[in-house]
């Protein structure tokens, strides 16, 4: 990055303003998005903090301060273990096989060829689609009796899975609508990142005889690094904020149990969604703040174990 | 090399088909749900169940409220973030690699974690159930601003600002005659990609909006919740609520999937 020269040559009268206009404006044209950001962004993460010390509910007046209660509170909270259970098994369901699938997608398109565009367009089409209309889509097509997957499936014997009802079929169709709509964006992150990676590594492994998939172990893997790092850490921030997804689960799919609580056995209900169920139908605003403060550290855990771990993936992927 | 070519069209295959399905339940009646193979083809009940749908739930206003909210959200998250990267890509001042730093890492805060004071926080300044709720906090991003900065410090020629500076331009002149000209491919990018993602926002509308002055999100949302078995509803407001930006996005898919490129690499 280059920068302007600090003083250019000028007139008498308007130095005061020039100088002015050169060392203070730049932090004017920054301003906005601070000022946006401290108002909208810090404050309610610290304010997070001072509320999850109050018994704060929004109807009553008058906040009790009760230390760490709620915290204490969530630890022996069963729905509180539950959610999380269940937010780790979605997001790994979701996230592992998406990568890979990403990965090796992104290595097929990483060579000229016809249709290039059209590909990367369908690629990111799910994208483009908003999660409610996603979540909507998919309940039909998950449909116990008249869904399009269960006939597929029947092809090959399988009966009339009732998908949202049971805990791992759960999982497995919202798994499968969060891959269904990141894959493809992920995929052209990480064809971005593979078309920095010099050709002439790939010619002289072709030479060598070297076949596509050892070429994308040994040369592309390694050399993306720090792009998969990237989006792991990305990714894995994503997944333990899952909360639309299993919300309108809930809702469209017809189970019953009310939308908020992830079921009628609370089979799918994410901790992002025991967060909203706490705050915003329960209004108990303190014991909400400290569920979202645990769900922070719980991310900031597992997004430092996966930094860790794919930092020391080295040759292969296996 | 076959085989490449079987399993990208397999895998567009599967990307396109969930939206088509969507459309051939949304064109059908109800009762053709019920059939043993599901219907595959779209039928000719389309205009009748989209008709239904703006008679169920406010879908004109909603549509309106997206509009607004989107576009006016787009068009500052593109000025802003120009100008914020302007500042960090060429101009010299103390505090600003912390600074663009600063702003890198708070991509990483969840958005989600500070959502309760950020609802009281609307709730004290009256603004639940209006669109204020949802562009004010919108106006700039840490991604725009990433992403501008990015795009200036390449493609924005310093020996330009220079010529202007010696012809006497203050800084202000400076963004508005050199760098908003310059600049103008990649915001029209960034407002593309900001304008689908606010269209597209579900969770924060719906914690502050009310059912009667909804989104289009919040208004489906709405319709697939109240109607549990009618599908069809369901399906025919998700076709019109998506299909303006899947059209959109078709027409200019080069230009987003360069600009979304582009921004990721940094590594």
């Amino acid at each position: 990055m280059s920068a302007l020269p600090l003083a250019v040559p000028r007139r008498r009268g308007r130095g005061v303003r020039h100088t002015l206009d050169v060392r203070v404006s730049p932090y004017a044209y920054v301003a906005p998005f601070f000022l946006l950001f401290c108002a909208f962004g810090l404050f309610p993460l610290v304010y997070t903090a001072w509320v999850s010390l109050h018994e704060w509910t929004l109807l009553e007046e008058e906040q009790t301060f009760v230390g760490l209660d709620n915290f204490a509170t969530l630890l022996t909270d069963g729905y509180f273990w539950n959610a999380a259970f269940n937010t780790l098994s979605i997001g790994v369901l979701s996230t592992a096989p998406q990568l890979l699938l990403a990965i090796w997608l992104a290595h097929l398109l990483n060579r000229p060829m016809r249709f290039q565009t059209l590909f990367r367009v369908s690629l990111l089409l799910p994208n483009v689609t908003s999660v409610v209309a996603v979540v909507v889509i998919f309940s039909q097509l998950f449909g116990r009796d008249y869904g399009v997957i269960n006939w597929v499936l029947s092809w090959f014997g399988a009966g009339a899975i009732d998908w949202a009802a049971g805990t791992a079929t759960s999982h497995v169709a919202l798994s499968t609508m969060i891959m269904w709509r990141w894959t493809g964006y992920n995929a052209l992150i990480f064809l971005a990142a593979m078309q920095a990676v010099p050709k002439e590594l790939y010619e002289a492994a072709t030479l060598d005889g070297a076949s596509s998939f050892t070429q994308l172990r040994r040369i592309t893997v390694p050399m993306i690094r720090p792009t998969i790092v990237f989006v792991v850490i990305v990714s894995t921030i994503g997944a333990m904020q899952i909360i639309a997804e299993p919300l309108l689960f809930g809702a469209s799919s017809g189970v019953g149990g009310g939308a908020v609580s992830g079921g009628p056995d609370r089979q799918y209900q994410t901790l992002a969604l025991f967060v909203y169920e706490q705050g915003f139908t329960k209004f108990d605003f303190g014991y909400a703040s400290a569920a979202s403060w645990l769900m922070f550290l719980a991310v900031v855990l597992v997004a430092g174990i996966n930094f860790l771990l794919t930092r020391r993936l080295k040759g292969g992927l296996g | 090399m076959r085989l490449r070519y079987l399993t990208l069209v397999a895998v567009a295959f599967f990307s396109a088909f969930p939206l088509y399905y969507s459309v051939v339940v949304a064109s059908r009646h109800n009762s053709a749900l019920a059939e043993v193979p599901p219907p595959l083809l779209p039928g000719g009940n389309l205009l009748a169940n989209v008709s239904r749908v703006f008679d169920t739930v406010p879908f004109a206003l909603a549509l309106l409220n997206s509009f607004v909210v989107a576009g006016s959200i787009a068009v500052a998250v593109m000025f802003f973030s120009t100008l914020a990267g302007f500042a960090f890509a060429k101009l010299r001042f103390r505090g600003r690699d912390i600074l663009l730093l600063i702003t890198v890492a708070t991509m990483m805060v969840p958005a989600l974690l500070g959502s309760i004071p950020l609802y009281m926080l609307m709730v004290k300044l009256e603004w639940t159930g209006t669109m204020y709720a949802l562009v004010v906090p919108a106006l700039v991003n840490a991604f725009g601003v990433f992403f501008m900065t990015q795009f200036l410090s390449r493609a924005l020629p310093t020996e330009l600002l220079e010529a202007g500076r010696v012809d006497g331009c203050t800084t202000w002149k400076l963004f508005w005659h050199v760098v908003l000209p310059v600049a103008r491919p990649a915001a029209a990018v960034l407002g593309m990609l900001t304008f689908m993602s606010a269209w597209n926002d579900y969770f924060w509308p719906l914690v502050v909006l009310q059912p009667d002055n909804p989104t289009v999100q919040v208004a489906l949302s709405t319709l697939a919740s109240g109607y549990v078995n009618d599908y069809v509803l369901g399906l025919a407001g998700t076709a019109v609520g998506t299909l303006p930006l899947v059209l959109v996005f078709v027409l200019f898919g080069k230009q987003i999937i360069g600009g979304i490129m582009q921004g990721a690499v940094k590594g």
